[in-house]
């Protein structure tokens, strides 16, 4: 069984298919990455998986278990984890208030208990403290722990939104165009920490990407999506070399 | 310039960053239980006046300045609570029982009006909110078996550790029951932020869907925001209710829910320290105004106290977002890096407005 | 023949509402924040047009006085957001709520200091005015106030839809930054919008003036002209107009016909029961955020 099982999705927004009949697994401890245009229909499968979005066909099974009608705060709690394209942390948070947020699901103590500040409290909050820690440690934040994320630098925080994401402890990691707007230094960091993140952690990634670079060096298996509709699947350089992909990143070539 | 250095996860987790912050608000604590032998009097009334506007302030802060729900109506959870304590101590009900029960019944009924705003945001709440405010004027009316409609209700001394206490009688133990009040209710909230469901308050503030994300239960949490909201505003109209002795609805007027959230914007929003600032501000203001107005002329100015509120709260927007609190923060680090703070240090990036709307 | 009385007063009234509402939606439209000292606005515009007319101070002719307080609060208007307004361009829409409510209570303090909390009486051409149809009677403020609602939302109409201006003001409504880029001079339509805002709602006071005395704390029926738009919906001009009639009609009937106590309640209860089905307006224009 694989971890994620995609069947027949189909999402429309009045008449227009946004993702129109796709069907792909992701196996446990994979990288895969979805390419494709502007408009391809690739974030909305984030946001369907997220539940963001409610989807108009299809089914989506996560560990085994039909997803399409949780709520969307419960995604997180089995097991999925997100980043978003254009940056959605808590603005007006320290990193590492940011990094306990993402801890939210693994809260044990009700609001009262907080209030009083039992000491059940306090040993959960150094439980996840502890976890945030090691996120802080393993994406090298230690000189932004304190820092408010409105005033730190794009790059920092993008980053710091794929540790707020682990700090979940997901099964399977969403990200939503890691390396958009990152320098090439930024982007190499960002394709060793997947590399990281999939061999040392176990992570299971589902990333959507447009650096072909990036999409090389770290993914197992590729599928492009255009128009919502699924293109191609395989490696990288099978995708890469699909005629059908050309045409529609290129535009048909006239013959004669 | 201080450093404080941490060895462990306590530091940040605990109360106080280090001793001497503890020291400090130690202090704090130690000269406002010395207050009554400071003060006569007539300004020991206005201090408790502070201390009740600092309750209703936190109450109103939980909501408006870390889950960012904005409410325009608070003064019906005042009322609430106020009522609640006339009826119960008329009941016989011991103050003990009675305080934390009316702050529960203007807590119940916040959580139930947050059970519509959970879907509205931003201005619409604002507005929804004001009409609520408007619309608990004219209940109070009706409710007259309870409330003493335009009459009003009158409420006498009340027993704490079998003494009585009355606001002109002994109004020290009253000073001091308030002050407990705030204590105990400022304590609950530093340690509601420094928990997970304060982080959840400020997730959903800062951006919902992030928190969605993230497996806040947004619903859940704005319930509880404005449960919690209500329950400590509804304690300060408790104590509002004996502050005032004898009250009908004008006590609850729209403007006084207008002025509460004023107040913790000129205080300072998203911090705790931002409610007592805006109290203090709205407890001495008019007495400052007067002062000041009475060396110029001694004929009585209408609505000047309200007119110079309005005007500090205009000039406190425009050049100073976070608040008086906010200044303060600032004023302080200057202080501990000079001479080396820069100018440019706390410059706001400017920026087109970010609509939200989709057209 | 009672029901058309109540009905033609509600109508009057509603027209009111509807102009203090359209003021509302002309700067939500803009700036996608509401003015929440429009009430005061047409307080002070009320008042100025008093000190105009009236024997007590400058006794001007009333139908030059008109246009003079017309033209003074959009001067007004225009400086409130040169000069305050702008300082918070691109914070959140928070702030400006605030600063607003802030700016209505400094207005109603000028305006009490100035001519004092005592309700007065504007002195208009028509108090006591009255035409008769076999039994209805028609106050000529009732016909003023129909006739001048409707000459304004057309020539608003007219405005927005025919002219460069306006067309402008509306592309910088849906999305400043594009505007921007395109030569708009945002900030410049941001003040214009106000002060349109200004004009109408002294075109409100002078109405309000004309059917009853007027005070300070008169911008407070702003609260009931939230109602209104709410109704209508936010970002609809013609909708605020609607909006306050349905409030202005509902009044006279709840307090005929509701029980006591309860009938000043019903423009709220209806303000809320609409945000509770469409928790953002009738016609909304909030959609949830794309991630």
């Amino acid at each position: 069984m694989s971890l994620l099982e995609i069947r027949n999705l189909t999402k429309s927004f009045g008449g227009v298919h946004a993702v129109d009949d796709v069907s792909f697994d992701v196996e446990e401890g994979e990288v895969f990455t979805i390419v494709g245009p502007n408009g391809a229909g690739k974030s909305t499968i984030f946001n369907l998986m997220s539940r963001f979005y409610d989807v108009t066909d299809g089914t989506i099974k996560f560990d085994g278990r039909e997803i399409t009608g949780l709520r969307s705060d419960e995604i997180a709690g089995i097991g999925i984890a997100r980043t978003f394209q254009n940056i959605e942390l808590f603005d007006h948070s320290t990193v590492l208030q940011n990094l306990l947020v993402g801890r939210h699901t693994k809260r044990k103590t009700s609001f009262i208990e907080n209030v009083l500040f039992t000491p059940r409290v306090r040993a959960e909050e150094r439980a996840h403290r502890r976890a945030a820690e090691d996120v802080i440690e393993f994406l090298d934040l230690h000189a932004y722990r304190n820092k408010m994320i409105a005033g730190l630098p794009y790059g920092v925080r993008k980053v710091v939104e794929i540790g707020r994401a682990l700090a979940c402890g997901p099964k399977l990691l969403l990200l939503d165009e890691p390396a958009s707007g990152l320098s090439v230094e930024e982007t190499q960091d960002v394709a060793f920490w997947i590399e990281d993140m999939q061999k040392d952690m176990g992570l299971t990634i589902l990333m959507v990407e447009h650096d072909m670079s990036l999409v090389t060096q770290v993914s197992d298996r590729v599928l492009a999506l255009n128009n919502g509709q699924m293109l191609s699947m395989g490696t990288s350089e099978e995708v890469q070399s699909d005629p059908k992909v050309i045409e529609a990143y290129l535009g048909v070539e006239e013959v004669g | 310039m201080r450093i404080h250095f941490k060895t462990k996860y306590d530091d940040d987790i605990n109360l106080f960053e280090d001793g001497r912050k503890m020291f400090w608000y130690g202090l704090l604590v130690v000269l406002a239980i010395l207050l009554p032998f400071m003060l006569d009097e007539y300004l020991l009334g206005e201090a408790v006046n502070v201390l009740i506007w600092a309750v209703a302030g936190m109450g109103l802060m939980i909501l408006a300045g870390h889950t960012g729900q904005a409410s325009l109506g608070h003064g019906a959870f005042l009322a609430c609570g106020a009522y609640m304590e006339v009826w119960l101590q008329n009941k016989g009900v011991p103050f003990l029982l009675s305080l934390p029960l009316a702050g529960l019944f203007a807590g119940i009924v916040g959580a139930i009006v947050a059970i519509p705003a959970l879907k509205m945001s931003g201005i619409y709440l604002a507005i929804a909110t004001l009409a609520m405010g408007v619309i608990a004027e004219d209940v109070i009316i009706l409710l007259e078996p309870y409330t003493g409609g335009i009459d009003g209700v009158f409420l006498g001394a009340f027993t704490l550790f079998g003494m009585e206490i009355d606001r002109y009688i002994n109004p020290d133990k009253f000073y001091w029951t308030c002050l407990g009040v705030v204590i105990i209710v400022t304590f609950g909230y530093a340690n509601l932020l420094r928990s997970s469901t304060g982080r959840a308050f400020m997730a959903i503030r800062d951006s919902e869907i992030s928190a969605r994300a993230m497996g806040i239960n947004v619903a859940r949490f704005k319930t509880i925001a404005f449960g919690l909201s209500c329950f400590v505003t509804g304690l300060a109209g408790a104590l509002l209710a004996h502050y005032m002795g004898a009250f009908n609805y004008e006590a609850f007027l729209i403007l006084i829910s207008i002025q509460l959230l004023l107040m913790i914007v000129v205080g300072g929003m998203g911090s705790i320290h931002g409610a007592f600032f805006g109290a203090a501000v709205v407890g001495f203001l008019p007495q400052v105004v007067t002062m000041v107005r009475e060396v110029v002329t001694t004929v009585a100015i209408p609505g000047l106290d309200m007119g110079i509120f309005a005007l500090i709260l205009i000039t406190i927007i425009i050049v100073e977002p976070l608040g008086l609190y906010g200044r303060w923060i600032k004023i302080r680090i200057w202080f501990e890096l000079f001479p080396l703070a820069r100018r440019d240090m706390f410059r706001r990036n400017k920026s087109y407005l970010k609509t939200e709307r989709m057209k | 023949m009672e029901v058309a009385q109540l009905l033609l007063g509600g109508i009057a009234s509603g027209c009111i509402y509807g102009l203090i509402a359209l003021g509302f939606v002309l700067i939500y439209k803009a700036t996608e924040s509401v003015n929440f000292a429009q009430g005061d606005m047409m307080m002070l515009g009320a008042f100025i047009t008093l000190q105009l007319v009236n024997t007590d101070y400058w006794g001007l002719p009333f139908w030059l006085a008109i246009p003079l307080a017309i033209a003074i609060m959009a001067a007004i208007g225009y400086a409130l957001e040169a000069l305050i307004i702008r300082k918070l361009f691109g914070q959140p829409q928070f702030a400006v709520v605030i600063l607003t409510i802030a700016i209505g209570f400094v207005l109603r303090f000028i305006a009490g200091f100035i001519w004092g909390h005592e309700p007065q009486s504007l002195e208009t051409p028509f108090i006591g005015v009255n035409l008769r149809f076999s039994g209805l009677v028609i106050g000529m403020d009732e016909v003023f106030v129909i006739g001048v609602t409707l000459l304004l939302t057309l020539l608003l109409y007219l405005f927005f839809a025919k002219t460069k201006l306006g067309m402008a003001m509306q592309a910088a409504s849906q999305n400043q930054l594009a505007a921007y880029y395109m030569g708009v001079p945002v900030k410049r339509i941001n003040g214009l919008v106000w002060a349109i805002a200004g004009g109408t709602a002294t075109v409100a006071g002078v109405m309000f003036a004309a059917r009853g005395a007027i005070d300070p704390s008169m911008g407070l029926l702003g609260i009931k002209a939230f109602a209104a738009a709410v109704i209508g919906g936010f970002g609809s001009l013609p909708g605020a107009l609607l909006g306050g009639l349905i409030i202005g009609i509902i009044e006279p009937f709840a307090a005929r016909y509701g029980a006591p106590g309860y009938s000043q309640i019903a423009p709220y209860a209806l303000m809320l029961l609409v945000l509770i089905v469409r928790p953002n307006g009738i016609f909304s224009q909030v959609q949830s955020k794309k991630v």
